[in-house]
């Protein structure tokens, strides 16, 4: 008998395998995304500018000493009350009149703040202060400002801000009318809206 | 018998390389595609504290980055243990950020500019003072929108 080759392997599959792993590992990795606290800083002014008139009990002052501790409406306060003492104050919807909340469901304090819109709470930190401590401080506060504006979605809207915020960020996944969440998120923020005032730090 | 003296004689067949290159290419893209650009080595340290408020930074390009915090151990000695700023690849002070932000903003397209995002990725044990002058910095260069890059987790966690 003749001597025979053995019969090569077919190779041109190969490339539509490396082209389908290829596009596997395409679509599967995710690049990672850093993720924080945003916000904004306030422009600086040239000319001097008288500070809004704002009402002693508007302010919620918050101090931060260097050894981080909190020193809240002039008491000494665990960190971890925090957050509901921020939220009993911004809820606490004391005004009358005009100055009246509708849908404040806190005590009504005379002489803690009149209206979420109207309140203010001021952060104020020492030099010293460690970085993670006002990030927790930063990270409490803006907490009790979401889990009110949770509230109030979810009675309004039968759904979290948090959600809504997030269809919102997915514009291409969502499926109802876009506007009108952009409508109601605005209506959620102006009910409470973030402000959050910033002194410079105190050198000690 | 003849079947068997067939086999003892007849060479071994090459194996086909024809398909090398694609395994090459695979591998080539592979690595391309998940390989982040790192076009800064970090040299401060970067323990970042924790918190869950958090809104994710999507657009990379769009992202300036300013690193602070005490420099690594292998530069301490040279540098020491003071917390220190870092843009780009190098430790700069203070009054280099406005610098840094104009350079930066330069760079990019026009309509773009006022869309940029200052990341600031402090060290959980830097001092508030040395943030608090860089804050000042970015109002001065009009760099309003900052985020305080943290990890995710319990921001009680940085309590201890």
């Amino acid at each position: 008998m003749a001597k025979r080759k053995a019969p090569e392997v077919n190779a041109g599959s190969m490339a539509d395998i490396a082209f389908l792993l290829l596009i596997f590992f395409l679509v599967t990795t995710t690049i990672e995304t850093d993720s924080g606290i945003s916000r904004q800083l306030p422009p600086i002014n040239d000319e001097e500018q008288d500070p809004p008139p704002l009402k002693e009990k508007n302010i919620f002052i918050v101090l931060i000493n260097s050894n981080g501790e909190l020193l809240v409406e002039d008491e000494k306060m665990d960190i971890g009350n925090l957050k509901e003492s921020a939220k009993r104050f911004l809820d606490n919807g004391g005004g009358k009149g005009d100055e009246a909340c509708n849908y404040c469901r806190g005590a009504g304090d005379p002489k803690s703040s009149d209206n979420p819109v109207k309140a203010v709470i001021s952060l104020q930190n020492d030099r010293l202060t460690d970085y993670g401590v006002y990030i927790t401080v930063q990270n409490e506060l803006v907490k009790a400002y979401t889990e009110l504006r949770n509230r109030e979605a979810n009675r309004l809207y039968g759904r979290d801000f948090t959600a809504m915020v997030e269809d919102y960020n997915n514009k291409a996944d969502y499926d109802g009318d876009i506007e009108k969440l952009k409508e109601n998120i605005e209506t959620i923020k102006d009910m409470f809206p973030q402000k959050l005032s910033e002194a410079e730090p105190s050198r000690s | 018998m003849s079947k068997f003296k067939k086999k003892k004689g007849g060479d071994t067949p090459a194996i086909s390389t024809a398909s090398l290159p694609d395994i090459v290419f695979m591998l080539l893209f592979f690595f391309m595609v998940v390989t982040v650009l790192r076009d800064t080595s970090i040299k401060v340290q970067q323990d970042l504290p924790y918190a869950d408020q958090v809104e994710k930074l999507e657009k990379k390009n769009l992202v300036m980055y300013v690193y602070a915090g005490k420099p690594s151990k292998r530069y301490q000695s040279q540098f020491g243990d003071e917390a220190r700023i870092q843009l780009n690849d190098k430790f700069a002070s203070v009054n280099d950020i406005q610098q840094f932000i104009y350079e930066e903003r330069q760079s990019k397209r026009e309509e773009l500019r006022n869309l940029l995002i200052t990341s600031l990725k402090v060290d959980q044990e830097t001092n508030m003072g040395l943030i608090s002058d860089i804050k000042q910095e970015l109002r001065e260069a009009e760099a309003l929108k900052i985020n305080y890059t943290t990890k995710e987790g319990d921001a009680l966690q940085n309590m201890n």
